[in-house]
Order: C-alpha cells, then sequence, then structure tokens
C-alpha cells in the first residue's frame, strides 16, 4: 500500500456488535490508528455498548462526545441518536439531523465526513447487517481512493448490508472477518 | 490526503460566509464547518445545484431562497421530551428548587418548533409552577418561533412523544393536552399563555434578561468551540446565582471558562448550577 491510512471507520447494524468485537478484540492498546465504529442502535438505549467494548478490547472504547479529539489507541462509538461528522482539526462534530436511511447514527453519514476529511487515508468497513445503510457511504470513500472492506456476506449474521455495499461498490474487497483482522493488524506501526 | 478539489470547495464555503453576513447579517463563521459544509451540499442536492457558484448566484438575488437556505443550514430537528431522563430529571432536580422561589423565569434559547418548549411547560403544570413562570422562547429562524407559538406538531409524532412523555415522568392523559385536527395536533394554547417568542441570534445577541433556568439543547454541537464559549459566556452572564443550565444529552460545560462557577447536578442529563 503506498499511503499510510489515517483512521478506521466501521460500520454494522445487526450482527455488527459480535462481528467488531471479533474484529478489534486483538488489536494491541496502543493501535495507531483511531477506530470509529458507527452501529445502529435502539433509540434511547444508553452506554452499555461503550462498557461492553471497553471490557472485552484492548482499545479503550469510549462513547464520542462533540469536539472530542481523535487519538489513536481508542475505539469511538458513535453515540445513540446523533450523527458523527469528523472535523479538519481532527475532532469530531456531532449533528441531530434527520435520520439517513431510516438511522441515526447513518453510516453514510460518518464515511463520508471521515472521505472528505482524510481523502485516500481512510480504510471504511461495512460489517453484518438488515440495512443498507454504509453503501453510499462506502462508495463515496472508494471515489476518493479510500480503502474499502466489506465483510464476507456468507459469514454475516445479516447479509443485506455486506451484500448492498458490494453492489455499490463491486470494487470493494470482500473478505472474512479473521482476514480484515489480519489487514488491521498489519497496518499497526510501533 | 484530502482531496484538493474538497479544500477549493471549503475555501469557496468561507468567502459565501463572508458575503452572507454582508448581505443578509447572518455570522455563520462559528459554526462547526463539518455540519456546514453537509448541510449546504445536502441543500444544493435538492435544489440540483452543481457549484457553489451556482448556489450564489439565487441565494444573493432572492431572499426567499435565502431564507430557505436558512432553514436547512440551521438544523431544526427536534422533538417533544427528548431525551426523557433530562425531563425527569428537571422534574425531580430542578423544578422542586425553582419552586421556592415566588416567580421564576426559564429562557429556552434555540426552541426550534416548539416541541422543547411545550414539554417544558407540560412540566411546570404538572408541578403547579406554570402560571407563575415566564418563558422566553427564543431562537434565530422567525420561522420556527412561528411554528411554536402555534403549537401544531404531525400527529404522527404522537405515539413517541407520549411514550416519552410517560417516560419523564407524565402523570396525566396526555391526549388531554391538545386536540386533534386532520393529521395535525394543537396544543393547549394556556400552555404558552406566558411565553414570549422572539428573535435571538446566539452568535451575535447579547444578554437581555437574568434566568433561573436556561435550556440550550442541540445547538451548541453546531457551534465551533470558540463560539460555544462565547455562548456559555452569555449563558453566565444571563443566570442568576445558584440558577440553573441544560445543555444537550452530548454537549459540556466541562472543558469551558465558566466551569469552574458551576456544579453538576445531573452529569448524564448535563444539568449544571451556578455557584455564584
Ligand atoms: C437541532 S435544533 C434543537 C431544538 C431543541 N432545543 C432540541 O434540543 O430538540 C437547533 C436549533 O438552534 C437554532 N439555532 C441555530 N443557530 C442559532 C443561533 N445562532 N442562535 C439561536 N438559535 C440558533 C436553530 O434554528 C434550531 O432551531
Amino acid at each position: 500500500m503506498h499511503v499510510q491510512p489515517k483512521i478506521v471507520v466501521i460500520g454494522g447494524s445487526w450482527g455488527g456488535v459480535k462481528a467488531s468485537l471479533q474484529l478489534l478484540e486483538d488489536l494491541p492498546a496502543n493501535y495507531s490508528l483511531p477506530v470509529v465504529l458507527v452501529l445502529h442502535r435502539l433509540r434511547n438505549q444508553e452506554g452499555q455498548l461503550q462498557e461492553l467494548f471497553d471490557l472485552k478490547l484492548r482499545l479503550k472504547a469510549v462513547e464520542i462526545e462533540d469536539k472530542d479529539i481523535l487519538q489513536s489507541g481508542y475505539l469511538y462509538l458513535a453515540p445513540p441518536n446523533y450523527h458523527v461528522l469528523l472535523e479538519n482539526d481532527q475532532s469530531f462534530a456531532l449533528d441531530d439531523s434527520e435520520l439517513e436511511n431510516y438511522s441515526r447514527p447513518a453510516i453514510d453519514v460518518t464515511f463520508k465526513s471521515a472521505a472528505d476529511v482524510y481523502g485516500d487515508q481512510v480504510i471504511g468497513i461495512v460489517l453484518s447487517g438488515a440495512s443498507e445503510d454504509g453503501s453510499s457511504g462506502l462508495n463515496y470513500i472508494f471515489g476518493k481512493g479510500g480503502t474499502v472492506i466489506v465483510q464476507e456476506p456468507r459469514e454475516a449474521e445479516i447479509e443485506t448490508m455486506p451484500l448492498a455495499a458490494i453492489k455499490a461498490t463491486p470494487g470493494c474487497r470482500v473478505m472474512r472477518l479473521t482476514e480484515i483482522k489480519a489487514f488491521l493488524q498489519s497496518l499497526h506501526v510501533n | 490526503m484530502k482531496l484538493s478539489s474538497d479544500v477549493l470547495f471549503e475555501q469557496d464555503v468561507e468567502v459565501l460566509i463572508k458575503e452572507i453576513k454582508e448581505q443578509y447579517g447572518y455570522d455563520f463563521s462559528g459554526y462547526a464547518r463539518a455540519s456546514v459544509y453537509r448541510r449546504i451540499k445536502r441543500f444544493m442536492g435538492q435544489k440540483n445545484l452543481q457549484t457553489l457558484d451556482e448556489l450564489r448566484e439565487p441565494l444573493f438575488s432572492d431572499s426567499f431562497f435565502f431564507e430557505n437556505f436558512l432553514q436547512e443550514v440551521t438544523v431544526n430537528v427536534t422533538e417533544m421530551f427528548r431525551d426523557p431522563s433530562f425531563f425527569l430529571s428537571l422534574r425531580q432536580n430542578v423544578l422542586p428548587i425553582l419552586s421556592t422561589y415566588p416567580y421564576i423565569k426559564i429562557w429556552d434559547a434555540g426552541c426550534s418548533t416548539g416541541e422543547e418548549l411545550f414539554s417544558l411547560a407540560i412540566l411546570l403544570h404538572e408541578e403547579g409552577l406554570l402560571n407563575r413562570t415566564k418563558i422566553y422562547a427564543t431562537d434565530i429562524n422567525q420561522k420556527v418561533l412561528k411554528q411554536a407559538r402555534e403549537g401544531i406538531f404531525p400527529a404522527k409524532n404522537i405515539p413517541a412523544s407520549t411514550k416519552a412523555y410517560y417516560a419523564a415522568g407524565g402523570k396525566r392523559e396526555f391526549s388531554s393536552y391538545y386536540t386533534s385536527n386532520y393529521g395535525s395536533v394543537k396544543f393547549n394554547s394556556e400552555l404558552v399563555q406566558n411565553v414570549v417568542f422572539y428573535p435571538h441570534n446566539l452568535a451575535t445577541d447579547s444578554s437581555f434578561n437574568e434566568f433561573h433556568l436556561i435550556l440550550c439543547r442541540n445547538v451548541l454541537i453546531y457551534f465551533s468551540r470558540n463560539l460555544q464559549e462565547r455562548v456559555l459566556t452569555l449563558f453566565d452572564e444571563s443566570l442568576v446565582s445558584l440558577g440553573y443550565l441544560g445543555l444537550g444529552k452530548k454537549e459540556t460545560l466541562v472543558m469551558s471558562g465558566i466551569s469552574a462557577n458551576y456544579n453538576p447536578v445531573d452529569k448524564v442529563n448535563r444539568i449544571y448550577r451556578k455557584l455564584n
């Protein structure tokens, strides 16, 4: 790979919690890229996800607060009822505008914003889910030269989201979780 | 690397922001850029405009078009009893203290179309405080203020509002607060009898009164750190000592210069109390 990635953004819905836990479990506590995870959640459901991820992972898991600065070694979880945007100064901006793809947070919103800020230095990953959210965002990342990965649909708990993403971006890499995991580990620089 | 076309777009937006200020007086220079870019692109998409130059033409020749743009760039999305736990906490932790005052003044800043205002009024009514409370409901956007004054909301939101009302400690039949009419509901206008509505721009206008409670929820997220600081200072100047400030679920005082003079009353629900 020629460009050094700066950020990993992951989207998932139904089955996405399990898949992302599996994907991220072995990443070291000082993993060199910030990881942003957008999962569709039930409305008005509070923090439990953050606790779960923080417990199971070596990365420090936090629920994003407005204006938080992106740091390596962190897993940033999109909070319920807010879209997550990124600013040029590597901070987060939250937004409570209209739902997209029936969702807030919407994966597309964060994928597009990351691609606007980081161009080809984004790694976008779409995991299991019963929604088409993420596919247009993934395509947008692809259009700006970023790396786009989709979980192998046959392995996903629900294949709808991976299939939609593959359809929108036939040039994406389709990989099993273990392969994506190895890829993410290969990006770690000490 | 960020694409040069995106860099150019963003530079052009800076020019546009200056021009809007010169021609219309609205100052967006302190707004969080990520959201501004997204809203402008969204608006252009709706109007089928490809470039900022194509947007500029109608924007500066047609004030109705600009009104439209303003609607779109300032996000107005809201709902009744949004974050029910916030309203429950107001009811349990703040209103009992406010009830010790003979006369209560509240500022609902960035009230949008009024769902938050009516939620608050219902709470005050149920706690027996409404008739000695005056609420100032303000927003930058005149159009949403007009809607707020009318108190007419889409009937399709009622199931969610009803659920949120009970989660916020609601004690009555929720339907006793409104009458239904062809897909809309109109809330009892007595709820807003003591409310004054007027335009106030948090980015440029100053403090205009003293309050026991200020609500400003999901407005600060659209501002840069600097503008957030300006607005929080404005609130600080507008609160009586021991007054309360309620922010949105993901907004905080912690990073701000005024935080030393505030105690969290409810950390999760972002309710703070001024010390002196
Ligand atoms: C997302 S709504 C929040 C509504 C409500 N407070 C809530 O939490 O549901 C944001 C509101 O802030 C208003 N707003 C944006 N910029 C403003 C400014 N500079 N001064 C006052 N209000 C502003 C918008 O017009 C909009 O009505």
